[in-house]
């Protein structure tokens, strides 16, 4: 059966639900995607582009829908540990899809600074969500048109023209249900002419025990001369699925930094679709995935130079254990309208395990001259002599392994410009290679383990 | 006389099924120093590698005990907290782990393994400095990667660095003077004689009577074709020097 007809006669069904608490410029869509959907099936295993993971799979699951709003209690200080030292951020959460009305980042919120819940400002700022929302997405996507069909709420970040934001905006997703559960999970991130933010968003799930698919759709837009960093650390529990479309539209002389930390999840996809559509934009996108049992994590990335002089950085790494599985597919279109480009791709990756599984798929198309560009992909081992070599210096070898499969995501974390996160995410990390051996830790191992969180709020 | 500290018997050993070391007898005592020469291919580094543990070596025959504990038994950082160090020929680098991260991994290990509570940073940064010194060792080399960009010559003097700070019993000392202008090697002997006491032991592997000059050897063996050939005082290595090795070949 298309796995796409039970969200389809939940629409039908329930279509006067949805709008009703939703609003209209999210509304204004629906029937699109409908119309895209009706004619639309999912990838499935054997697709070019979904060789190792099933779209079709992940959504075929029984999964709940929270379409009357109801407020799951989430405890936020239990399963949110994202304080980061040494960071101070405007906080906001979302709560399954729901975006959690926070009186303190309201107050907090500088002047030319919007970080809200996208259904409010659906309703009070319609000019810019009109402009924004779906313009950088692509509707005949199937998965992008099952969420612009559901999407109820989400979040929006807007920074004003020539704003310059000092503290780094933090968004924390968490997922918190009785039943398993679908959040059909939608940011708009819109950086006007001029201005410069760092955001920062960290997926957690409250339980180790309920099914979840993050069905999410993020459109970024960053205008001319903007710069925006943004990081997304992933820390979700075995049973979350998350199939994530990621659209960043580029404008002249934007500088876009993206970082994308994979640290635990169940089955992960992450489509970046990137458009340099501005003469001298420059593009980064930089992560690491560490997965462990039989987790599998798949990115897939098309990144289009379609302006002259524009550059772009890939650099992405993957330390499988067990049986995990990792996927890397990354292509680098360089169309006419764009020579003197800069591209540059990395993909390298350590199986720890003869049981681990890498596919990597790195791409070049350039259909002009006057171009440099390069892409490289490397898959082993952990280097033996070095191991060899700690050991002889009394280092067990179990330390002397997460010793050096952390120092092969240094220079990941290297790349992030956000004040803090650095050494957060060093420390992330090393928790997350030594999580597997800490007593009482069997389930899920989650890097954070007893470790004591203080909310922010 | 004084206590068996390394006692080799008969050790065979070889690597993807080729063997090396055919056979090979050595002990060493507290206090002593002894330098094993040989031509290339002779077997000297593999035997340092065997000692130390390395897993891409196979004993086929043979026991080798340190302190009267079987060696051969214990994995490398087990011989490691009982006291062997091998200084290697080619130390690798490690990019991304830092020389601190490192040390202060090694030493807390060691001090693990014998019931001990982990240094304070304090005593460790003091330790470093304290050690650093007898090498001469630049402070900005231990901010560094391991190894990762140090000269010829840093990397070794990074070597007895580490044996300074591990303080072990037995120390293999593989090749230390390949790639050392004279100074190095001046300063590089001249850690290794200060960390020398009559609790502790070195074995100086060779081709050159040089490094000899600087670390004054108690016994000379020679290593040829995974069998020591000949065994001598400090007269041998000179002896070495002038008529090569063709005259023990036979």
């Amino acid at each position: 059966m298309n796995s796409l007809q039970q969200y389809l006669d939940i629409y039908t069904g329930e279509r006067d639900l949805i709008d009703a608490h939703s609003a209209p410029l999210l509304n204004r869509l629906r029937p699109e995607a409908y119309e895209v959907l009706s004619s639309a099936t999912l990838p499935a295993h054997g697709d070019e582009n979904y060789v190792h993971t099933s779209p079709a799979d992940i959504y075929a699951f029984d999964y709940g829908l929270n379409l009357s709003r109801l407020a799951f209690p989430a405890d936020t200080a239990r399963t949110f540990r994202c304080g980061v030292p040494n960071m101070s951020t405007l906080l906001g959460v979302v709560v399954n899809d729901t975006f959690a009305p926070s009186r303190t980042l309201r107050d907090n919120c500088p002047q030319g600074v919007s970080f809200l819940s996208l259904r409010r400002a659906a309703i009070e700022m319609p000019q810019l969500v009109e402009r924004a929302y779906g313009s950088a997405a692509d509707l005949s996507d199937p998965a992008t048109a099952l969420n612009t069909l559901l999407c109820q709420d989400g979040v929006l970040i807007h920074i004003a023209e020539g704003v310059r934001l000092e503290k780094p905006l933090q968004l924390v997703n968490i997922f918190s249900a009785p039943t398993s559960l679908l959040a059909p999970r939608r940011v708009l991130i819109v950086a006007e002419r001029g201005s410069s933010a760092e955001i920062l968003i960290c997926d957690h799930t409250q339980d180790n025990s309920t099914h979840y698919l993050d069905a999410n759709v993020t459109e970024i837009i960053v205008a001319e001369d903007a710069r925006l960093d943004v990081c997304h650390i992933e820390e979700s529990s075995a049973l979350t699925a998350r199939h994530a479309n990621i659209y960043v539209r580029q404008a002249e002389r934007s500088d876009f930094h993206f970082t994308e930390a994979t640290l635990t999840c169940g089955t992960t996809r992450n489509n970046f679709s990137i458009d340099l559509s501005g003469a001298e934009a420059s593009a980064q996108l930089a992560s690491m995935a560490i997965a462990s049992g039989r987790q599998t994590v798949d990115n897939n990335i098309v990144l289009r130079h379609l302006a002259p002089h524009t550059s772009s950085r890939q650099h992405f790494k993957y330390v499988l254990d067990d049986e995990a599985r990792g996927t890397f597919s990354g292509r680098i279109l360089v169309s006419a309208k764009a020579p003197y480009t800069d591209a540059f791709q990395t993909n390298r990756n350590i199986l720890a395990s003869s049981t681990a599984r890498m596919h990597t798929k790195p791409q070049l198309e350039i259909y002009t001259d006057d171009v440099k560009c390069s892409h490289g992909a490397t898959t082993g081992q952990l280097d033996s002599e070095a191991l060899f070599y700690m050991q002889t210096r009394g280092i067990p070898e179990a330390e002397a392994r997460h010793m050096l499969m952390q120092a092969f995501m240094a220079d990941v974390i290297d790349t992030v410009r956000i004040e803090g996160l650095r050494d957060r995410l060093r420390h992330l990390v090393e928790r997350r290679f030594t999580a597997r051996h800490a007593s009482g830790c069997t389930e899920g191992c989650m890097p954070n383990c007893n470790e004591h969180f203080t909310p922010q709020q | 006389m004084k206590d068996i500290l390394l006692q080799v018997s008969n050790l065979h050993a070889g690597i993807e099924g080729k063997e090396i070391l055919k056979g090979i007898d050595l002990t060493v005592r507290e206090g002593e120093v002894h330098a094993i020469m040989g031509p290339n291919g002779s077997g000297k580094s593999t035997l340092s590698e065997v000692l130390a543990g390395n897993p891409a070596f196979t004993v086929t025959e043979g026991t080798a005990t340190l302190g009267g504990r079987d060696l051969l038994a214990l994995s490398p950082e087990d011989r490691s907290h009982e006291g062997l160090f091998l200084s290697f020929q080619y130390p690798v680098e490690i990019p991304g782990v830092s020389m601190v991260n490192f040390m202060r991994a090694a030493l807390n290990a060691k001090r693990k393994y014998f019931g001990e509570e982990p240094m304070s940073a304090t005593d460790f940064l003091k330790l470093m400095r304290q050690k650093r010194a007898i090498v001469e060792l630049d402070n900005k080399l231990a901010s560094r990667s391991v190894n990762e960009g140090f000269s010829g010559g840093e990397k070794k003097r990074n070597e007895i660095f580490q044996m300074a700070v591990l303080e072990p019993r037995l120390s293999i000392l593989d090749e230390t003077d390949s790639g050392l202008d004279i100074d190095a090697l001046r300063i590089v002997s001249g850690g290794v004689n200060k960390l020398r006491t009559d609790r502790n032991a070195t074995i100086v592997i060779t081709h050159y009577q040089r490094l000899l000059d600087y670390i004054k050897p108690d016994f000379v063996h020679v290593l040829y074709k995974g069998r020591i050939v000949r065994t001598g005082g400090p007269e041998l290595a000179l002896e070495l020097e002038e008529r090569g090795y063709d005259w023990l070949k036979d």
